[in-house]
C-alpha cells in the first residue's frame, strides 16, 4: 500500500516545500526602512531614559526608533541580525572580543573620523573607558550606560565585631580568612554556580601580579597563558580556595537567586567581590543593610611585589552603541551617537537612576545625587585608574571565552591544578 | 479486508513534517561539514568537525552523562509509574484525591520546576542547608538532576499506565479470582502482560526524552558545577549559542538525532512491537 503510493507522495511533498519556500520569501518584505533603528538591552529603569534620548534626536529632525531585547537572547539575536542584510543601525554591545568579531566581519562602522569632525566629543568620555571599544587604534563604539568596575564589598558590622579592617593587600586578605573562619563566618561570599563570578578573582589577581600586558598577550594567541604570572596568580587563588576562603558550598550558589548577596547582608559572610551593580542590588534586596551604612566597599587588594598598578580596574568599562557599516542610515546613526550620549539631560537622567556614566567632569553632579558616597567613590576609582580591563569573557572571542569559563569552574572545584589550567588554555587553538 | 484510508490523509501532516523537521535536519547535516560563527557564510571544512567530535573528551563525557541519565531515569521512573498507575486505576478510598496530588508536577512548566528545586536545594537557604549542597557537589549533582526529572515526569507515565490498566478486561481478573489467584499473582500474570505495549511506549518516550533532556538542566544547574551535569544537548547548546561554533554544534546535533532514531528503532525491534499483535488475544 505504502510502496505503491510513494511517487505521488514525493511529488506532493515537493509541491508543499515549494509553497513553503515561496511563503518564506514573502515574509521578508520590503527591506530597510528609512529610519535609524537603535537596539538596546531591556532594562525597566534605563529604557525610558534611552527612549528620551531617541525622542530628543527625533525632535531635532531625526527618524530613530528604539527596540529593546531581553538579556539572554540578545547576543544570538544581534549576531543573526548582523549577519543578515537587515541589521540595526546602532546597537548595544559590551566592546571587546564580541565587538572585534563584528569588526573583523566588516559589520561595524569606524567612528574615529567622528571624533575629528566633532571637537570635544573624544574628551567628553573617560579615556580608559573608550579604550574598551578601540581596536587597532580605531574607535568602534561610544559609551551609553554606566560604568561597572568590580569592587570588593564587605559587611562593616561583621568586620567591626571581629575588630578587623578591610584588606589592603593580598596577605591581609588571607589573614582575614583565618579571622572569620575562627568566628564561624564565611570569609567571602561567592556565587560559584556561575563562572563569571569566579572569573573576577582570576582577572584581578593576574592584573595585580603580572600587569596589564599579560592578558593583552593572551588575546593575541593562547600560548600567552604560559606567562609565569598566570601560573602564579592561579596558585595564589588556589591557596585562597583551599584555605576555605569561599566556604565549601559555593559551587551551588547562584548570583541571580541572590544567595551570595543575602549572606553578606545577613552577616553570614564578610566579603563579596562583585560588579558595581551589587550596590543597587543590595539596595533593592536588603535596603536596611545599605541604609544603616553597614555595606562597605574597597578596591581589590594590592599584591606586594606584583607588576600591576593597584589602581587598575576590571569589569565592564561601559556598554557601548556601535554603528552598523554599509547601511543607508550610517550618517544618521553616527549623528545620533555623536550628539545624544553626552547630552546633559541624558547624563543627568542616568545619574538620577543610580548609574555612573563614563562622561568626563561629573564629580560635582554626582556629589549632589542620591547615593553620592558610593557613586562619587566609584567615579573617582575609574577616573584615576591607569587601565580598565574589560571582563575576559567579553574581551575574548566567544569560543575561547566559553572554554575559559568551563576550565575555571573545574579549577575552582579542585579538578584542575594551576598548571593544568594553564596547559589547558595554552594548548587550545 | 477493510478499506484503508487513502494516503492523502497523511498529506498535511507530512508537509509540515517535511518543512519543519526533515528540511532543518538536512540543513543541520550540511552545516556539520562547515565552520560557521553565525556571521557571513559558512566555510566548508569537510569532515573536520567529525574528526573533532571523535577526539573531543568533553563531548564523550557529555554523552556518557546523557546515557547515565537515560538509564537511571528509566530504572527509577518505570517501576514508580507502573505501580502508581495500576494503583490509580483501582477504586480505593481517597484514590481520586491522591491521584490529583500526584498529578501536580505535570501541571508546572519545566522552568518553574527547575527554579523551584533550585531554591529548595540552595546551599545557604534550602531544605538541606548546612548538611548537603546537592547542586554544588559534583558527585551528587547528576543524581539530583535525575531526581528532579523523575519528580517531573512520573505523573505523565502514571497517567499512561492508569489508562492502560483500566482497559484490562475485568473478566480476566474475575476468572483468576475463581482460580484462586492472589493479588500478586494477578498482577504478575494478568496486569503486567496486558500492559506490555504501554511499558514499551512509555519506555520509548522516557529513553528518547532523556536523550533530549535540556531545559531542566539548563535552568537547574547550567551544566555545573564545573561540567558535572553537562549533558550532550546542553554541550551542543553551549557550543552553538555561547561559543558560536555553529558548525561543530550541528555535528553534535546530528549525533543526537542519530542516537535518538537508533534508540527508538532498537526498542521497537527488541520488544517485537512491530508485530502489532492484539493485547487481548485469547480473550
Amino acid at each position: 500500500m505504502l510502496r505503491r503510493s510513494r511517487p505521488r507522495f514525493l511529488r506532493l511533498c515537493a509541491l508543499a516545500l515549494a509553497a513553503g519556500a515561496l511563503a518564506a520569501c514573502g515574509t521578508s518584505g520590503p527591506a530597510g526602512q528609512a529610519g535609524v533603528t537603535v537596539w538596546a538591552l531591556q532594562d525597566n529603569v534605563l529604557n525610558p531614559i534611552e527612549q528620551q534620548s531617541v525622542d530628543r534626536f527625533n525632535r531635532a529632525g531625526g527618524t530613530a526608533k528604539l527596540e529593546t531585547f531581553a538579556n539572554d537572547p540578545y547576543k544570538q539575536k544581534l549576531r543573526v541580525a548582523l549577519g543578515s542584510p537587515n541589521p540595526p543601525s546602532a546597537f548595544f554591545n559590551w566592546g571587546g572580543g564580541n565587538l572585534k568579531e563584528y569588526v573583523d566581519a566588516g559589520k561595524v562602522a569606524d567612528l574615529t573620523p567622528l571624533l575629528a569632525e566633532n571637537p570635544g566629543l573624544g574628551e567628553a568620555f573617560l579615556p580608559n573607558v573608550l579604550d574598551a571599544a578601540r581596536l587597532d587604534g580605531k574607535l568602534y563604539g561610544l559609551p551609553m550606560r554606566g560604568m561597572q568596575p568590580v569592587v570588593l564589598f564587605y559587611n562593616k558590622e561583621v568586620f567591626a565585631a571581629a575588630g578587623a579592617r578591610p584588606p589592603g593587600t593580598w596577605e591581609e586578605l588571607l589573614a582575614l580568612v583565618e579571622t572569620f573562619k575562627a568566628r564561624n563566618v564565611q570569609p567571602i561570599a561567592l556565587a560559584g554556580s556561575q563562572a563569571w563570578t569566579e572569573l573576577m578573582w582570576a582577572e584581578y589577581l593576574l592584573d595585580r601580579i603580572g600587569g596589564t600586558e599579560v592578558f593583552r598577550a593572551v588575546k593575541g594567541k593562547p600560548e600567552g597563558w604560559r606567562h609565569p604570572a598566570v601560573l602564579e596568580s592561579m596558585t595564589r587563588l588556589k591557596e585562597l580556595i583551599d584555605r576555605g576562603g569561599f566556604g565549601r558550598d559555593f559551587a551551588g550558589v547562584g548570583y541571580d537567586l541572590g544567595g551570595a548577596s543575602t549572606i553578606l547582608a545577613q552577616g553570614k559572610a564578610a566579603m563579596h567581590l562583585m560588579g558595581s551593580w551589587e550596590y543597587v542590588n543590595q539596595l533593592g534586596q536588603s535596603p536596611e543593610f545599605v541604609k544603616r551604612e553597614a555595606l562597605g566597599w574597597v578596591p581589590f587588594p594590592a599584591v606586594p611585589g606584583g607588576k600591576g598598578d593597584p589602581r587598575n580596574l576590571v569589569g565592564n568599562p561601559a556598554n557601548f552603541y556601535s554603528v552598523s557599516a554599509g547601511l543607508s542610515t550610517v550618517d544618521q546613526a553616527k549623528k545620533f551617537v555623536a550628539t545624544q550620549l553626552h547630552d546633559p539631560g541624558y547624563v543627568q537622567a542616568l545619574i538620577d537612576a543610580g548609574d555612573v556614566p563614563a562622561v568626563s567632569g561629573l564629580a560635582d553632579k554626582l556629589a549632589k545625587a542620591p547615593n553620592a558616597a558610593y557613586t562619587s567613590w566609584l567615579y573617582e576609582q575609574v577616573r584615576a585608574a591607569p587601565h580598565f580591563q574589560l571582563s575576559w569573557d567579553q574581551d575574548l572571542p566567544a569560543e575561547q571565552a566559553t572554554f575559559l569559563l568551563t576550565q575555571l569552574q573545574e579549577f575552582f572545584l579542585g579538578k584542575l591544578s594551576p598548571q593544568q589550567f594553564v596547559d589547558a588554555l595554552a594548548s587550545r587553538g | 479486508m477493510t478499506q484503508r484510508p487513502s494516503a492523502l490523509y497523511a498529506l498535511p501532516a507530512l508537509a509540515f513534517f517535511t518543512l519543519f523537521a526533515v528540511l532543518p535536519m538536512v540543513l543541520v547535516f550540511g552545516l556539520s561539514f562547515t565552520a560557521w560563527d553565525g556571521l557571513g557564510a559558512p566555510r566548508v571544512t569537510g569532515a573536520d568537525n567529525w574528526a573533532r567530535l571523535y577526539a573531543d573528551d568533553q563531548a564523550h563525557a557529555a554523552l556518557g552523562r546523557t546515557l547515565l541519565i537515560m538509564v537511571l531515569s528509566w530504572l527509577v521512573q518505570t517501576p514508580l509509574a507502573l505501580l502508581t498507575g495500576v494503583w490509580a486505576a483501582g477504586r480505593q478510598r481517597g484514590r481520586a484525591v491522591l491521584s490529583a496530588l500526584f498529578f501536580l508536577p505535570l501541571l508546572l512548566s519545566t522552568a518553574a520546576i527547575a527554579l523551584l528545586w533550585q531554591a529548595l536545594l540552595d546551599p545557604n537557604f534550602g531544605l538541606t542547608a548546612g548538611v548537603l549542597a546537592p547542586l554544588g557537589d559534583p558527585q551528587l549533582a547528576l543524581y539530583t538532576v535525575v531526581l528532579v526529572i523523575t519528580w517531573q515526569y512520573v505523573p505523565f507515565h502514571t497517567l499512561l499506565y492508569q489508562g492502560a490498566a483500566r482497559a484490562v478486561p475485568p473478566a480476566l481478573y474475575e476468572a483468576a479470582v475463581l482460580d484462586g489467584a492472589g493479588r500478586l499473582a494477578r498482577f504478575r500474570h494478568i496486569t503486567l502482560p496486558q500492559l506490555r505495549h504501554t511499558v514499551i511506549s512509555s519506555s520509548v518516550l522516557m529513553l528518547v526524552g532523556s536523550l533530549t533532556t535540556f531545559d531542566t538542566v539548563l535552568i537547574l544547574t547550567g551544566g555545573g558545577p564545573g561540567t558535572a551535569t553537562r549533558i550532550l544537548p546542553l554541550h551542543m547548546y553551549i557550543t552553538g549559542f555561547t561559543g558560536f561554533e555553529l558548525g561543530y554544534a550541528s555535528t553534535i546535533g546530528v549525533l543526537l538525532m542519530v542516537l535518538g532514531a537508533a534508540l527508538s528503532l532498537i526498542v521497537l525491534r527488541a520488544t517485537g512491537f512491530r508485530a502489532m499483535s492484539s493485547q487481548q488475544e485469547g480473550v
